[in-house]
């Protein structure tokens, strides 16, 4: 059993929880995930993990309320337990320096990308941060990311915060204004990492993705999370989650993240009404 | 032996006694095992058709060496009590053995008895002892031996690292058991279905092992959490590999990303280390498909398929290219397949999967094969006959080709000699590795096998370990 020792609600669907877990607060890594599972019925979920804390053994993680396991992870109060985490599970980012460095953190992935944006701006890159989200409300770590970019722009689709627009926008006008960029990480939902892909190609800047399939075992065993990445399978949660995202195959990624769906809605309505 | 051969012909000895099992329309729609086992009455019936054969061959037909004359004659006496514990001073998994060993290549192939008619049900009475111990709730374990100030780490709870545990446990050694997973037991837990091998039975095995004093660790990746270098460090002074073969394979084949599309392994995991098929009571789901297709003819294409019949599926495929003879699964499983109205297309090998504009599978596309020359495994290779392809309707593909070699590990544990397909190299008899103090057995060593031979893997790596740091200082 893991105990949950802080929770904070960073938006209305969104919550951080600081976890009791000594021993893979000591080897985690930025970039690498755990799974969780609530309790003996639960299912195995993959939660990258937002910051970590060696010496006083915790790790924390950021979720937004979209099914039922999160649903109930968001119920949970401090001094709660969660039955498993293991991890740290996926190989970790890459830090080195780079030199001029774009980090774009879309939705609850902003959580995400945020202690690789900090290790990289410690390695000493000149860091630019993008983040966006559909409103204000679901707009986290805006203040974090603040800390350790040497220039943060911040977008929401409806304007409600920042720059009305989408985090291709800025990025875009980034990329033509003819600056050198050396290397560029996205982590956020698949379909913005799918354009952001798309707007960096042409400028052939390498873009590093942090994937995020559907997953059981993570540990190699099963293949529910393979992707196409340049032509050959991989399994996310192993020879991942970042990868190149310029071979990824989203399409087949986002087909892949709509197989349970429906069984998701009669799942939610085990705990609604 | 022959003399014994001769007293045989001399006696009559009755008929098998059958053990009574679930009628295969009342099977296809639950999740229960489907023998039911033996009676107390049944057992000792079953137990005097044995010779007590002064050298029993089917002892020696056995990976773990159970003295079988001697807790079958125990059996005969209705001393169940002492039956039991005959069996687990060797075996202690005797209830798991009971039911998944293939006893008709191992002990019950050399029994005497089954020269003229069938040999004696050297596992039916196995697991009815057991059966009978764990429903009396007698199940004791052995007195604590001295302590000694040495540790092992045992990487892996199947069978080959429950053996290892418990034997070293049983010796006095401090042992910790780490597992990738929220459950114990391997294979058994995540991979061997409800109805074979009702998970509770696992449970209580792993509990006796737990209760010689070993210490389980779950939800421990070795490799990410700890790596085998550091587990030395941290004062373990030997390790046991015992990880299994545990990566799906796939055909490589067009289609395969298709929504629809498992390995067996994800198809198993699911329904039974996450208990899908009771979903929503249990959160994992599970796709509830009508026209499936299993690839594949070993006994985890048998459990894939046999388990898509429990889930309501109208028509399930068992796609296979040889020919029945081929098949390598149990016969005792293709048959009970085919009791539940498995549909055989042999001779048959897919070329293609086929989606719909959603992204979901609708079709595979095979190919008619015909048997030629032996290949390398003596089996006559299948090969293709040109322009007979043929698509067959599916709503769900189940890959059930067998495994590979997991790398997670291996490839984190420099100085570690694998051979060409990823597989730990291990001397045969000690389990020793090209480390020292580190040793591997079951699946990951010899690729997918049985549980018994990881059984006796890991009896084999418990000794050489034993010996090992009995003269190390
Ligand atoms: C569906 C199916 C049906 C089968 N049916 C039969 C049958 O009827 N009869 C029979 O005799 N055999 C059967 N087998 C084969 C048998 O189950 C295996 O040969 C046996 O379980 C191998 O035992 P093992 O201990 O080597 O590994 P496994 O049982 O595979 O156990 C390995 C364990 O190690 C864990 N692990 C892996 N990597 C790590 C890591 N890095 N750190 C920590 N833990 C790790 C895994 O999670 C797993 O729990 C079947 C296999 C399958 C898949
Ligand atoms: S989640 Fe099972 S192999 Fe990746």
């Amino acid at each position: 059993m893991y105990k949950v020792l802080d929770k904070k609600k960073l938006a209305s669907t969104v919550t951080l929880l600081k976890l009791d877990t000594p021993e893979i607060a000591k080897k985690v890594k930025p970039g690498q995930f755990v799974i969780i599972r609530l309790n003996e019925e639960g299912e195995r979920l993959p939660l990258t993990v937002n910051d970590f804390d060696r010496e006083k053994g915790t790790i924390t993680i950021v979720f937004q309320e979209v099914g039922k396991t999160t649903k109930l992870l968001g119920k949970l109060e401090v001094n709660e337990q969660i039955a498993d985490v293991v991890g740290p599970l996926g190989k970790h980012t890459e830090i080195e320096k780079f030199g001029k460095v774009i980090c774009i953190g879309g939705g609850v992935g902003t959580a995400v990308i945020y202690p690789v944006t900090r290790a990289l701006y410690q390695a000493g890159n000149e860091v630019v941060g993008i983040v966006g989200a559909r409103n204000k409300d679901l707009l986290t770590f805006v203040d974090e990311m603040e800390a350790v970019t040497n220039q943060l722009i911040v977008t929401t689709d409806d304007g409600s915060q920042g720059r009305k627009g989408l985090v291709t926008e800025p990025l875009k006008e980034i990329l033509d204004s003819g600056e050198k960029i050396d290397h560029i990480i996205a982590i956020g939902p698949a379909i913005m990492m799918k354009f952001v892909c798309k707007t960096t190609e042409p400028y052939k800047v390498k873009t590093i993705v942090s994937l995020n399939p559907i997953m059981l075992d993570a540990t190699g065993m099963c293949g529910v999370c393979r992707v196409r990445v340049g032509g050959e399978t991989k399994f996310g949660c192993v020879d991942g989650p970042e990868f190149d995202g310029h071979q990824v195959d989203f399409d087949s990624l986002i087909n892949r993240l709509k197989q349970y769906v429906a069984e998701e809605k009669i799942s939610m309505a085990t705990i609604e009404g | 032996m022959a003399d014994e051969g001769k007293k045989a012909k001399k006696t009559i000895i009755p008929d098998r006694v059958h053990m009574a099992e679930q009628a295969a329309e009342e099977r296809v729609s639950n999740f229960k095992e489907v023998p039911l086992g033996y009676t107390e009455d049944q057992a000792a019936e079953e137990a005097k058709r044995c010779l007590q054969c002064k050298k029993a061959a089917c002892s020696t037909g056995c990976p773990v060496e159970i003295n079988i004359p001697e807790f079958i004659k125990l059996v005969a006496e209705k001393n169940f009590q002492e039956a039991a514990k005959k069996i687990k001073s060797t075996n202690s998994l005797p209830a798991v053995c009971g039911r998944v060993c293939p006893q008709e290549i191992q002990c019950e192939s050399k029994c005497i008895v089954g020269k003229k008619g069938d040999p004696v049900s050297i596992g039916g009475l196995e697991r009815f002892v057991a059966d009978w111990e764990r429903d009396h709730g007698t199940v004791e374990a052995p007195p604590r031996p001295q302590a000694r100030n040495k540790k092992v780490a045992v990487v892996g709870s199947g069978p080959a690292g429950l053996t290892v545990a418990s034997d070293l446990a049983k010796l006095g050694y401090g042992v910790t058991l780490f597992e990738a997973l929220h459950k114990t037991g391997g294979v058994l837990v995540y991979g061997i279905p409800e109805f074979r091998l009702p998970k509770a039975i696992v449970q209580a095995e792993v509990d006796f092992v737990e209760s010689l004093g070993v210490e389980i660790k779950t939800n421990a990746l070795i490799g990410k959490l700890y790596t085998i270098p550091e587990l030395m460090e941290s004062g373990y002074d030997a390790v046991f590999i015992g990880i299994g073969a545990g990566g799906p394979m796939f055909m490589n084949i067009p289609g395969e990303e298709l929504n629809g599309v498992y390995s067996a392994n994800e198809f198993l995991t699911r329904s039974n280390l996450m208990k899908a098929y009771l979903f929503p009571e249990y959160d994992t789901p599970i796709k509830k498909n009508k026209k499936v297709a299993v690839v594949g003819a070993g006994n985890v294409a048998m459990d894939s398929v046999r388990t898509a019949i429990r889930l309501g599926a109208d028509e399930v495929y068992l796609v296979y290219r040889r020919s029945e003879k081929e098949m390598p699964a149990r016969n005792e499983e293709i048959e009970r397949a085919k009791e539940e109205n498995a549909i055989l297309k042999l001779l048959t090998n897919p070329v293609r999967l086929i989606g719909n504009d959603k992204g979901w599978v609708t079709g595979m596309e095979c190919i008619k094969m015909e048997l030629g020359e032996p290949d390398d495994s003596g089996r006559r290779r299948p090969v293709p006959i040109k322009g007979s392809e043929f698509i067959i309707e599916v709503d769900d593909v189940i890959m059930a080709l067998g495994t590979n070699a997991n790398p997670l590990l291996t490839q984190a544990t420099p100085g570690l000699e694998l051979n060409k397909w990823g597989y730990v190299v291990a001397d045969e008899e000690t389990c020793a590795t090209s480390i020292k103090g580190v040793y591997a057995g079951g699946d990951i060593v010899t690729g997918s096998a049985t549980v018994i031979l990881a059984m006796g893997a890991g009896r084999k790596a418990a000794k050489a370990i034993d010996s090992y740091l009995s003269t190390s200082a």
